[in-house]
């Protein structure tokens, strides 16, 4: 461990001394990772909230089982960070959701069903990234409040929000407020306009708080969240499939896709379904397990690795 | 980087409820509570710590401890535990000004102790000689003394918390570091990069500030030692956030 | 602490890959500021630009830099470069003033001493004045090394794994100890590069222990 720190050490300062300034636009770049060729290594990333880690530690414990060398570039922020690190090689692999990638990929993409969906994601993503199967497993954004603001205002359906929504704050991830899959959208959509919208983080320990004391009256909760029955929140229902279909789905660098990847990959899709994913976020979250040990514990009760 | 300027100089980015006006009277507003309450803290205690010579060794092991305490920790740590027990739009405010007034007491307390100690001996036994009390001999002759070094502290302080709240967009407040957590949120360089020069710029404003004030306030005859002041002011230079 | 000791090991990685962040710019940044301090110190209209652009850089806040860096030196999102390169500009920034400092507390009559010995040039900048200023870099080294370790905490923002990391991912599940023993591990580890500074520069300067002016 200490040789890999010390060369990644001198690596650095290696590349210090190099550092050769191939100015422009680093987002812009499509190269692929020079270094990371062979298709038997592969890099995986993840997004900043609990699930996707975990996620990525499953992938990871499924691939390593296969004889794949994995490196974990964990929590990178959002999408609008961790994709142009998918793009350019940075990252080779990433959990995603048919749904919200489409939709970042594609504004005016159709995600009403599981199948459209799918077809929008195919259809959006780059030449140099491919999806693999997608798991049964969904975990949707939501527009959650809580119960008391619920028979306040007689909320079930975000519809029933439209005629209040100006007395209202909203809460969400701070990228929310520009995405065609945030504010706008929800405009757009159903035609809400909140009082104001409140940058929070994703779905996580801030948002809850922001909602239980009364910051936000409605924010973006994942619906696999445990705090959501925790609290006794009402997640609304989504009438119009503005959040659609979120199939967990991983994503990644075509040339990574070799046979051994592609199957090991789709062999974890093919067990996980939304109540195991509730359940493993549940352990992660609330009884503070490791990602990594839930994620390997699942494996091998599954026998994936 | 003209992305940056183009962001800097597009009006509509500086007028509404989140342009740039807004953000930076939030920014300022944290920074003077935060001031407020750490020098009401700093300066009291190192006047007296300076006077009496007590508890040296603590104030210069407590400046040195605080100042390696990681801010985000700090500030993490802070929300999980203080946010749960208020309600409304200081859940979130007040554990953003408690992490800030942690990091600009030291500074202030080290800038009012040095002050003190760092006053002329013979001066304080002259006034001694004519008859003050200690209470008269620390406002008349330590404090107005004191004050180029008590200016430093504050104004280390100062540049600290104006670059360090910041942060605390991370955690959902306003001020200019929304520009910062936004901007990389979706990725927009012109607005993350404005975000920080309209932050550097505002502390430099503010410090200007703050040396007209200590002009003013110094008393001419002090003008302070060259080399006492340039070892103080290696001393209280801050961290950048 | 129960949380601690089941996750020796990942601490331990996180540590080492913390400390190197923290520790590379300061090298690199001694290495620089030495030559800048000097100009500073033998060209004094040089010295208020230099101190004036020290004081604007430090108000930069470190996320923006962390995240400005791939624009401007066209590295990756997640590449560790962008964190140390942005750590060095602040420890350079930090120690040109410091060095100058140093330089100009080395006393003339032994200057002069060095120069009717017949040693000057370079051999008596790295003979005598640098040696002289030791005690004075290296308490700005002190300073710039504590704030390098908190700084790079900053970079799990990013994504990019160290201490910091134990921050983000506690935060996110509502969980203290990994936080606390973030914090922890970050002061010792300040701490420890604090002491391993002072140590370095007791042994680098001699005659300041037997007490004889230098």
């Amino acid at each position: 461990m200490m040789k890999k720190k010390l060369a990644f050490g001198v690596a650095i300062a290696a590349a210090l001394v190099l550092s050769a300034c191939s100015s422009g636009n680093p987002l812009g770049s499509t190269s692929p990772n020079p270094s990371g060729a062979s298709a038997t290594s592969i890099t995986v990333g993840s997004a900043n909230f609990p699930e996707n880690e975990l996620l990525a530690d499953i992938y990871a414990g499924a691939l390593t089982a296969k004889g794949v060398t994995v490196t974990k570039k964990l929590n990178i922020a959002s999408r609008e960070t961790y994709v142009p690190a998918l793009k350019n090689g940075e990252i080779d692999l990433i959990p995603e959701y048919t749904g919200a990638f489409s939709k970042y990929l594609n504004p005016d993409a159709d995600i009403s069903t599981e199948a459209a969906a799918l077809a929008s994601l195919k259809a959006a993503l780059p030449d140099t990234l491919t999806a693999l199967e997608p798991a049964s497993a969904q975990d949707k954004d939501s527009i959650t409040v809580t119960r008391a603001t619920a028979t306040q205002y007689n909320l079930t359906t975000i519809d029933d929000l439209v005629p209040v929504a100006k007395d209202l704050v909203l809460g969400g991830p701070p990228e929310w407020k520009n995405r065609s899959y945030g504010v706008p959208g929800l405009k757009k959509t159903y035609g809400l306009s909140f009082k104001d919208f409140k940058a929070l983080d994703t779905a996580g320990p801030l948002t809850v708080q922001a909602l239980k004391n009364g910051q936000v009256q409605a924010a973006n909760l994942f619906t696999t969240d445990p705090a959501i029955k925790a609290n006794d929140f009402v997640s609304l229902t989504d009438t119009k499939s503005f959040f659609g279909a979120q199939n967990v789905i991983p994503v990644l660098t075509k040339t990574k896709a070799t046979p051994e990847v592609t199957a090991a990959l789709n062999a974890v899709s093919a067990k996980l379904d939304t109540d195991t994913l509730a359940t493993l976020v549940t352990k992660v979250v609330v009884d503070k397990q490791d990602a990594a040990t839930v994620a390997s514990d699942w494996l091998k009760a599954n026998g994936l690795s | 980087m003209s992305f940056v300027w183009e962001w800097l100089t597009n009006p509509a980015y500086w007028q509404g409820s989140d342009g740039i006006w807004v953000r930076l009277a939030e920014h300022l507003g944290y920074a003077a509570i935060t001031l407020v309450v750490a020098a009401a803290i700093g300066i009291p205690l190192g006047l007296w710590i300076g006077h009496t010579g007590r508890g040296r060794l603590a104030v210069v092991n407590l400046a040195n401890g605080v100042r390696s305490v990681p801010t985000l920790g700090l500030l993490f740590v802070a929300v999980l535990v203080l946010g749960p027990l208020l309600a409304g739009d200081i859940a979130f405010l007040v554990p953003a000004i408690f992490v800030l007034v942690v990091l600009a007491v030291p500074p202030i307390l080290a800038g009012a102790y040095a002050g003190i100690e760092s006053v002329d001996p013979s001066a304080r036994d002259a006034a001694r000689g004519m008859g003050m009390s200690s209470w008269q001999v620390l406002w008349r002759v330590e404090v107005p003394c004191a004050l180029p070094l008590i200016f430093s502290g504050l104004r280390s302080s100062t540049l600290q918390v104006i670059a360090t709240a910041t942060l605390t967009a991370s955690i959902s407040l306003g001020g200019l570091g929304r520009f910062l957590i936004d901007g990389q949120a979706y990725r927009d360089y012109g607005q993350m990069a404005g975000g920080a020069v309209l932050v550097a710029a505002l502390a430099m404003a503010v410090d200007l500030v703050f040396a007209v004030v200590q002009r003013i306030a110094v008393s001419p005859g002090l003008v302070p030692v060259r080399t006492s002041r340039r070892s103080a002011r290696t001393r209280l230079v801050p961290n950048p956030a | 602490m129960k949380w601690f000791v089941g996750h020796l090991g990942q601490v331990g990685d996180l540590l080492v890959t913390h400390a190197l962040l923290a520790v590379i710019p300061l090298i690199i940044g001694v290495v620089l500021a030495i030559p800048l301090g000097w100009l500073a110190h033998r060209f004094r209209w040089l010295r208020t630009p230099l101190v004036v652009s020290t004081g604007l850089l430090y108000t930069i806040p470190s996320l923006a830099l962390f995240i400005l860096m791939p624009l401007v030196l066209g590295t990756g999102i997640l590449d560790p470069l962008n964190v140390v390169i942005a750590l060095t500009v602040y420890t350079v920034a930090l120690l040109v003033r410091t060095v100058a400092d140093g330089l100009a507390s080395v006393p003339d009559e032994v200057i002069q001493a060095a120069t009717a010995m017949g040693v000057g040039g370079v051999r008596r900048f790295f003979t005598v004045d640098l040696p002289l200023a030791v005690p004075v870099i290296a308490a700005g080294l002190r300073v710039a090394a504590v704030s390098n370790v908190s700084i790079v905490s900053v970079a799990a923002l990013l994504g990019i794994a160290q201490l910091g990391s134990l921050f983000t991912d506690g935060f996110a599940r509502n969980f203290l100890d990994p936080i606390v023993v973030g914090i922890v591990a970050c002061m010792l580890l300040a701490l420890v590069l604090d002491l391993v500074i002072l140590v370095g520069s007791r042994l680098l300067t001699p005659w300041t222990r037997s007490g004889a002016a230098a």
